[in-house]
């Protein structure tokens, strides 16, 4: 049974046709990369499953429950996150804060009880602070750096803020766009093993990533996309061994 | 601003509490010492101008959205009550809080067309809605008396007249202080992280759940009310308006107070408000060169302290105020 169905998903910016009739499906509990070269069309299937793009054909489901085109609030509701290839954070907010704008629809988020501090809210803050504090452990950010301006951190740790920030909401779907992106060697292998440990709690994970390293390490299963179209599905091995993919990442061999 | 903790307050909390109260101290106190009217009067405009600054700073400060209009609210409030009370001799108390009702539902209904625009086109919108509510004041002479202003009356309050210099300090300095703390409150509240992400990044915001649009509306809707409530207040207690309350030059002064006091900072508006204020007076003896003066003081204080004057107090590791 699969969680995540992608079906025929096309969509058009004026005459670029940036994805055409791309199909996935994604099983509860596996890690799902989606890879190809630049300007495949990564990043918008991504912006079209959370929501941020509406496709111009297709249909996209969560656990059989039609979400096409739905408001990324909805979809957060229906618990789908996702993090940013260029960091989404409020580097004027600490550290531990930011994590905590991920638990918003777990907090009575009022004007009038945040103004009035209701006693409830107080409750609700000090449980999800905790909360908060063990994820940030989990994704490796020392205590000294929670209360510390999220602008201050460096770059890695920022890069797992912004995962500490999505596993926040409690998501049966995870997507992470490029997570390794500008990260060192070591810090890619703690990111690998990161992804691993996200997806051994049930979390879904759906990966956008150029480091193929990372991405053969982690995955269960790779979908690759060239100029818009799926080239070929399945496990890393069966990936690395493909032709079309070789094809696409290296060039053609001359027939001669 | 860190969610506090169980087992030991934050410094800067502390800090906080005790300045408050300090302030609240004063405030009981200092008209006793300060006998002169004039400095009453002074700090009185302080209170007023930083009660419209507060909510502005709530908007831009911290949800990042500009207002070039605020002023039409300001004065709004203030014609609100002055033809509710003179006019038709309603109970200034209840026209007070009604006005201010009105002004909180006007900001919600602008806030929503408003403000699915951004940046510049933000700006000419709200600048654009000042100036209509600037020349409705001066053309609707039969109810506003036009440019030559109204008459209006006094504050009383269940019978009891706020009256003198003394009082109307005491009143606009505790609903400051008050509306401070709440403020305070909200913008480490879950609601008021969510303003603050929606100002550094919206869509992250949006993929967290927080519906940013309601949000954006709430708070222009609440800056639009505290900018009436500064409107009403200066009418009863100056008991004469004219609709220069309204006018563009009223809305670039309470920006400026932000600004200058430190945008996205609980106290930056009040510390704003006392320099926006009290420099033109003091600057008085220069004999038109206190203009000149006045803009190379703002213009040094966004050079040295780009966040203005509440980034001075912060504390090393980068809390503001």
């Amino acid at each position: 049974m699969s969680f995540l169905t992608v079906e025929n998903v096309g969509i058009r910016f004026g005459g670029l046709v940036a994805l055409a009739d791309v199909s996935l499906d994604v099983t509860q509990g596996e890690v799902y990369s989606i890879i190809g070269p630049n300007g495949a069309g990564k990043t918008t299937l991504f912006n079209i499953i959370s929501g941020l793009y509406r496709p111009t054909s297709g249909h996209v489901r969560l656990d059989g429950e039609q979400i096409t085109g739905l408001a990324p609030v909805k979809l957060a509701k229906a618990g789908l996150r996702r993090t940013f290839q260029n960091l989404q954070l409020c580097p004027s907010m600490t550290v531990i804060e930011n994590v905590m704008v991920g638990a918003h629809l777990s907090l009575p988020h009022g004007f009038v009880q945040g103004a009035l501090r209701f006693a409830s809210l107080r409750r609700a803050e000090q449980s999800t602070c905790h909360r908060c504090e063990e994820l940030l452990d989990f994704v490796g950010i020392t205590r000294v750096d929670h209360s510390r301006l999220a602008g201050q951190l460096p770059y890695g740790a920022m890069r797992r803020l912004e995962i500490a920030r999505a596993l926040a909401g409690n998501p049966r779907l995870l997507l992470l766009d490029e997570p390794a992106a500008g990260l060192n060697n070591s810090e890619t292998v703690e990111m690998a093993e990161l992804i691993r440990k996200i997806a051994r709690s049930a979390t879904t994970i759906v990966l956008v990533e150029h480091d193929m390293g990372l991405v053969m390490k982690v995955s269960d299963r790779i979908m690759v996309l060239n100029y818009g179209r799926t080239l070929a599905i399945g496990t890393p091995t069966e990936i690395q061994n493909e032709p079309h993919v070789i094809a696409a990442y290296l060039g053609e061999e001359d027939p001669q | 601003m860190e969610p506090s903790k169980p087992t030991r307050k934050a410094p800067l909390d502390w800090y906080w509490t005790m300045g408050w109260l300090v302030a609240l101290l004063a405030v009981c106190v200092l008209p006793l010492l300060v006998t002169n009217p004039y400095y009453l009067d002074v700090l009185i405009r302080i209170a007023f101008n930083g009660l419209a600054a507060v909510g502005l700073n709530l908007l831009l400060g911290y949800a990042g959205q500009i207002s070039l209009g605020h002023a039409g609210f300001v004065g709004l409030g203030a014609y609100g009550v002055g033809i509710a009370t003179a006019t038709y001799g309603c109970d200034p108390f209840l026209a007070l809080i009604v006005t201010v009702i009105i002004c909180f539902c006007l900001g919600w209904l602008v806030a929503k067309p408003v403000l699915r625009l951004k940046g510049h086109y933000l700006a000419m919108a709200t600048l654009g809605l000042g100036l209509v509510v600037s020349i409705m004041l001066n053309a609707e002479e039969a109810w506003t008396g036009g440019p030559d202003g109204m008459v209006t009356s006094e504050l009383s309050v269940f019978g009891f007249a706020a009256r003198g210099e003394t009082a109307w300090f005491r009143i606009s300095w505790i609903l400051l202080l008050f509306v401070l703390v709440l403020t305070r409150n909200l913008i480490r509240s879950p609601a008021g992280r969510a303003l603050r992400m929606i100002e550094k990044a919206e869509v992250a915001a949006q993929v967290s759940g927080i519906d940013t649009m309601t949000a954006k509306v709430r708070v222009f809707a609440i800056s639009a009310a505290l900018a009436g409530l500064s409107g009403c207040l200066s009418a009863y207690y100056s008991g004469f308006i004219t609709p220069n309350m309204a006018n563009i030059f009223h809305s670039v002064e309470l920006i400026t107070i932000v600004v200058i006091g430190g945008a996205g900072s609980v106290m930056g508006p009040v510390l704003g408000a006392i320099v926006v204020t009290v420099l033109p007076q003091a600057l008085a003896d220069l004999e038109g060169y206190e203009v000149m003066v006045f803009g190379a003081m703002l213009i040094a204080v966004l050079l040295f302290a780009p966040h203005g004057i509440a980034s001075l107090f912060s504390s090393r590791r980068g809390k503001r105020l």
